[in-house]
């Protein structure tokens, strides 16, 4: 804790800039000298994202200032935060789902391993299917429980034939869980699914591309505390294969499901790290006063 | 004169309400705390009493008064003219009436139309004289049992209120009656049709001429009503505006609702809608004078003999006039898609045009097919373009070249130009009515159904 | 890179690097999706292409029929055939030939015509209008008799037509309605600077006619006029009814879901369905005269029922609740609340859907058709009884005629017609824009 983040950040951009590499470690060590500026060691080993400087205006609106952080590979991070705090924002940033959005804009530096995905060389289409997503309703296209897992194999041309296609949703299923379930069901239409079944079959649609990173948002917040269980179960065994940022409501959540947490505030990024220290040892005064409770 | 009549009544009305409102505030002492309603409340409890009786007896005296009139003319007609069969006494009655107003007739009055004139004219004055007596009388009555009746206890605003509440309810029965009144029509006179001609012919009969001969030993003085060709006809131009329409429309509301900027979709919507709201009488003259012209020297340039009213001229201009109608229901179909169904399938990596293909015209569907029933039951009933553009006589053809009629095209002719009514020509006309109806019936029922459970889905 | 890990009994598929097996599609994808886009741009395109050819098509038409050609001729207000006995009788005055002082006029431009034919196709040179014109004249002033003018007298529809060079000169003369003498006197006359072409104020004048340089839509517009004002007078208070007492009174019960269905279906009939309907209740039930503003009135205001209702319950649902519970709160009654808060609020809407409505009536013709309002008719009508057609009817009959003028007055009338509907759109545009309020 000797610079100030903002030095930080310069040099590391500048050391970025150069090594197109993948790294095996980064690391943004920040100090707290007034409330803007974010604490904790957001050190990892082993960065699957990288994100610099990032800043997201909705026309006027600034809605995140300056963001940096790194999450690594075979992560689960928590983004947790008031409401508006812009945890979703970020995170739509992350697979650029914002650029649906006509007013908004995003700027800095966001790498997923080493491409930076602003990049203009970089497709968006390709970047969707290594960063998928899994959104707070389920959203279950209005086909069969098949047909929602063999999307995205079939847009992105990822199997040869129709054995290989059953193959890879079966896996997909069981790799989410549902595959108990829905055998005998799979020409079902997905909304006659429960809601808990039928986040399952989204994450099992996400899953069925094999994407490097899964973004969750809120997707428990729609569902019964059963169905959420079963969720934060998956999300556990799905950390062995996918890195996974998860923005939650429940701060429970994400001291069940999270390895490490981050604390967002009116669009800053107050505080990271490890889940134990965040809930138990909060170093931001304004994230204790979130864990404890005194707003949210 | 019954115009005046109105007028006088209107005034004595207003004079009503002042009087009823200068008695409420008489018997109040003044203190209006003392009335029950409001001073206008009594003002207008007047006003009703005073208009309301008078204007019933006033519109059912002027719908009952010209029939009962004619009526005894006819009764005074000499015998000979009175026993003349109903279609001959009716040509009378309007050279009778002809020659009451003052228009040239066809033949030189007889002394007994003269004379019969001249009575008729007699008791329209005697008729209009004692209506207006009798109408001022019963509203200057109304006013008096008004005045007598306006006490501070009287309850005027909830009388006056339930007046109101009576006209609202009399409003919106308006719709049920012209439902009624329709059905009515139609079947009425299409009973009539098929005691003459049999349902079966009627329904899948292969030939259609329905001249009946003026005179009954003329050849072919029949006719023949077999629908069919008439159906076959409005299916092939339907057929062809939905080709057109189809595509165009969906298309268009695709691009507007997905692709296009949101200046561009502010300029382009509604400009795309103007086709909507020009008349169709203008597509008709659109289509007999510059597609007709135009698609008979490309099919001459193309060594193909087209017809000069070619089912394909009107479908295709029919088919520009629907392009709007499919373009908006389908955009909101479109639009009611929930966002997230767009996100789930970008979030996957899909392109806009995958998105669009298998996500949201598969969701869409029950939508679009809903409107796209509405937009073909909107060609079927559509007349003036295919008054204009199509052709009367009825091939049973599939050939879009060849001249084609249609239903309504037939309904057109069948009761335009001087037709006694109890003919089987004019039946005819409204059997083909029937049929129109009910086939639309079907189609928008269905329609509104099928959009409503696809709004039900996603609400 | 980190890879997955695969879980036990995980297929192949899994493992393989989804970043090439995208690439290797991407151009194939991105192309289809251009395709697509493209799809969609030339279907808007087309659409706005229509509009532009259907109005250019029209306009292109319409627009000389504006201007009418007039062809100047000496006329000499001959008291010898005017007023014979100098009595100056009104009576003598209506019944003189003033065709003769038009054939006058003619020969003393062209002294040399001769012979019964040649004179016959140079009296056609002006329309039979210019008698009547005389007559007009010499009523007004009758101090002209015995006077001599230079006047500008209407000249024929096919002069009309050769001035405008809408008549091939090259074609055989049997081909043509305007014959070789004909065509060589107009030329003369043009050079004389003795034919022009003037605002057809007679378009805006007449009724109809069979000449089509006489037929004006005068007759039409108030046939129009009339047939709408009953319309309006009959569906909106009636409209505005319903829509009120559906949202504001009705219980929720099956009557009035009957009614919903009712109106939604209503507003799908084909018009001329609706056109039966008048011909069989009201003309041969209630036995009202044929060809009267009045039926049409009647009839077209059932068809406009269900849209003034429709937009009547959108305008009146988008008062939020919070107003009707404060009028009920301090004490006012359901009517009285109606009345004093929600309807003046609703009443922009109203009136915005309303005239969308009458703007639909103006342009419906296929119902009128039905009810007799079809017929040729000269006379401007005067009330909701005479007979009467109406605009968009008028268009349909003069579409059927084969001259070239009237091919050019049935654009113009199309152009005044649509010009009408623009205005209309464009009040309840306006409307809209200005009192639109959001909650």
């Amino acid at each position: 804790m000797s610079t100030t983040a903002i030095e930080t950040k310069v040099a590391l951009d500048q050391a970025l800039n150069l090594d197109t590499a993948p790294r095996k470690q980064s690391s943004v060590e920040v100090t707290d000298y007034n409330n803007r500026q974010t604490v904790g060691n957001i050190t990892v080993d082993n960065p699957k994202m990288v994100c610099r400087g990032v800043n997201v205006y909705y026309g006027e609106k600034h809605a995140i200032k300056n963001v940096g952080l790194d999450i690594g590979a075979n992560e689960v991070i928590a983004f947790i935060g008031p409401s508006g705090c812009g945890k979703s924002t970020f995170l739509r940033c992350l697979n650029r789902m914002n650029d649906t959005i006509p007013i908004c804009r995003v700027t800095g530096q966001i790498r997923l391993d080493s491409d930076d995905i602003y990049d203009k060389s970089i497709d968006v289409v390709q970047l969707r299917a290594r960063v998928g997503m899994v959104f707070q309703k389920p959203n279950p296209f209005p086909k069969s429980i098949y047909e929602n897992v063999a999307y995205g194999p079939r847009i992105h041309g990822m199997v040869n034939d129709k054995a290989e296609l059953d193959d890879l949703v079966r896996a997909s299923l069981e790799r989410a869980g549902l595959i108990k379930e829905v055998d005998k069901r799979m020409g079902e239409p997905g909304t006659s699914l429960s809601g808990g079944q039928q986040q399952r079959l989204c994450i099992a649609r996400a899953i069925a591309v094999n994407p490097e990173v899964i973004l969750m948002d809120e997707p428990c917040s729609a569902l019964d505390p059963i169905a959420t269980a079963k969720i934060e179960e998956l999300i556990d065994e799905l950390r062995e294969n996918y890195t996974i940022i998860i923005v939650t409501h429940s701060m429970q959540q994400a001291a069940r499901v999270s390895q490490r947490t981050a604390y967002f505030h009116l669009g800053d990024l107050i505080e990271v790290g490890d889940t134990d220290q965040i809930f138990t040892n909060p170093k931001h005064k304004l994230t204790e006063d979130y864990i404890t409770g005194r707003f949210g | 004169m019954q115009s005046f009549l109105l007028l006088a009544l209107i005034l004595l009305s207003i004079g009503g309400y002042t009087l009823g409102r200068k008695r409420a505030v008489a018997v109040a002492g003044g203190h209006i705390r003392n009335l029950h309603s409001l001073p206008s409340f009594y003002g207008s409890y007047a006003a009703l009493w005073c208009g309301l009786p008078a204007l019933i007896v006033f519109a059912v005296w002027a719908t009952l008064q010209p029939g009962i009139i004619i009526d005894l003319v006819v009764a005074g007609l000499p015998p000979e003219l009175r026993d003349l069969p109903p279609d001959r006494l009716n040509l009378l009655v309007n050279d009778l009436k002809n020659l009451v107003s003052g228009n040239i007739v066809s033949s030189t009055p007889d002394p007994a139309m003269l004379a019969a004139a001249d009575r008729y004219r007699n008791l329209q004055v005697i008729g209009n004289a004692s209506l207006w007596v009798v109408v001022m009388t019963l509203a200057i009555a109304g006013v008096a049992y008004a005045w007598r009746a306006i006490s501070p206890t009287l309850r005027a605003r909830n009388r006056v209120e339930r007046v109101v509440d009576l006209f609202l309810i009399a409003s919106s029965t308006v719709a049920i009656f012209t439902t009624v009144g329709i059905v009515l029509s139609v079947v009425f006179e299409s009973i009539l049709f098929f005691r003459q001609v049999p349902i079966t012919e009627f329904l899948f009969g292969l030939q259609w001429s329905p001249q009946t001969a003026l005179r009954a030993d003329q050849v072919g003085s029949s006719g023949a009503f077999g629908s069919v060709p008439l159906f076959a006809g409005t299916l092939l131009i339907s057929g062809i505006a939905m080709v057109v329409a189809v595509p165009i429309g969906l298309m268009s509301a695709l691009f507007l609702s997905e692709y296009a900027t949101p200046k561009f979709r502010a300029v382009a919507k509604p400009a795309l809608e103007i086709l909507a709201g020009i008349p169709t009488v203008v597509y008709g003259f659109f289509a007999a004078l510059t597609v007709a012209p135009l698609i008979r020297e490309i099919g001459a340039a193309m060594g193909l003999h087209v017809a000069s009213e070619s089912a394909l001229a009107a479908g295709l201009v029919m088919g520009i006039m629907i392009i709007p109608f499919v373009s908006s229901l389908s955009d909101d179909v479109i639009n009611a898609v929930p966002q997230s169904m767009r996100d789930g399938s970008y979030a996957l990596g899909a392109t806009k045009s995958e998105t669009i293909q298998r996500v949201l015209l598969p969701a869409a569907l029950p939508g679009i097919v809903g409107s796209i029933l509405l937009a073909v039951s909107r060609a079927i009933g559509e007349t003036m373009i295919v008054v204009m553009a199509a052709g009367l006589s009825a091939n049973l053809t599939a050939n879009p070249l060849e001249a084609v009629t249609t239903v309504t095209v037939q309904i057109v002719t069948l009761l335009t130009g001087d037709q006694e009514f109890d003919s089987p020509k004019t039946l005819a006309a409204f059997a083909l009515g029937l049929m129109l109806f009910v086939v639309t019936l079907i189609l928008n029922i269905i329609a509104l159904h099928v959009v409503r459970k696809y709004r039900e889905q996603y609400e | 890179m980190n890879k997955p890990t695969p879980a036990a009994g995980a297929p192949a598929p899994l493992n393989r690097d989804i970043k090439t097996i995208v690439n290797a599609g991407l151009k194939r994808r991105h192309a289809a999706e251009r395709h697509f886009r493209w799809y969609g741009l030339i279907a808007i395109s087309l659409g706005l292409a229509f509009v532009v050819l259907m109005f250019a098509n029209i306009i292109g038409k319409g627009y000389p029929a504006f201007w009418q050609t007039y062809i100047q001729v000496p006329i000499q207000f001959d008291a010898a055939v005017l007023d014979p006995d100098g009595k100056r009788d009104p009576q003598t005055l209506a019944n003189a030939d003033y065709a003769a002082l038009v054939r006058a006029g003619m020969r003393q431009l062209f002294p040399n015509a001769q012979g019964r034919l040649e004179l016959r196709a140079l009296y056609g040179l002006v329309s039979s209008d210019a008698a009547h014109e005389l007559h007009r004249r010499v009523l007004q002033t009758p101090a002209l008799i015995g006077a001599e003018q230079e006047l500008w007298l209407l000249a024929s529809a096919n002069v009309d037509t050769l001035v405008k060079g809408n008549i091939d000169r090259a074609l055989d003369e049997s081909e043509r309605p305007i014959k070789d003498n004909q065509i060589e006197w107009v030329n003369k006359l043009q050079a004389a600077g003795k034919i022009e072409k003037q605002f057809n104020a007679i378009l805006f004048s007449n009724g109809d006619s069979r000449e089509p340089e006489q037929a004006g839509i005068r007759g039409a517009l108030m046939g129009s006029f009339y047939t709408l004002l009953v319309t309006f007078l009959l569906s909106f208070p009636i409209g505005a009814a319903t829509a009120v007492y559906l949202e504001e009174f009705a219980p929720k019960n099956r009557w009035t879901d009957l009614i919903e269905v009712n109106i939604n279906n209503l507003a799908a009939v084909p018009s001329i369905v609706f056109g039966l309907l008048g011909l069989a209740v009201f003309i041969n039930f209630f036995g009202l005269p044929r060809s009267a503003p009045l039926v049409g009135g009647l009839v077209l205001s059932l068809m406009t029922l269900p849209v003034i209702i429709i937009a009547g319950r959108a305008a009146l649902t988008s008062v939020p609740p919070s107003i009707r519970e404060a009028a009920l709160g301090m004490g006012a009654s359901k009517l009285q609340m109606v009345g004093h808060h929600v309807l003046p609020l609703a009443m922009p809407g109203m009136l915005t859907g309303s005239i969308i409505g009458m703007a639909r009536a103006l342009g419906e013709s296929a119902p009128l058709l039905m009810i007799g309002m079809v017929a040729f008719i000269v006379d401007v009508p005067k009330s909701f009884m005479d007979p009467s057609t109406v605009l968009p009817v008028q268009i349909y009959l003069w579409s059927d005629l084969p001259e070239r003028a009237f091919v050019e007055r049935t654009s113009a009338a199309i152009m005044v017609l649509l010009a009408f509907m623009i205005l209309m759109n464009g009040l309840a545009i306006l409307l809209r824009k200005r009192f639109e309020r959001r909650w």
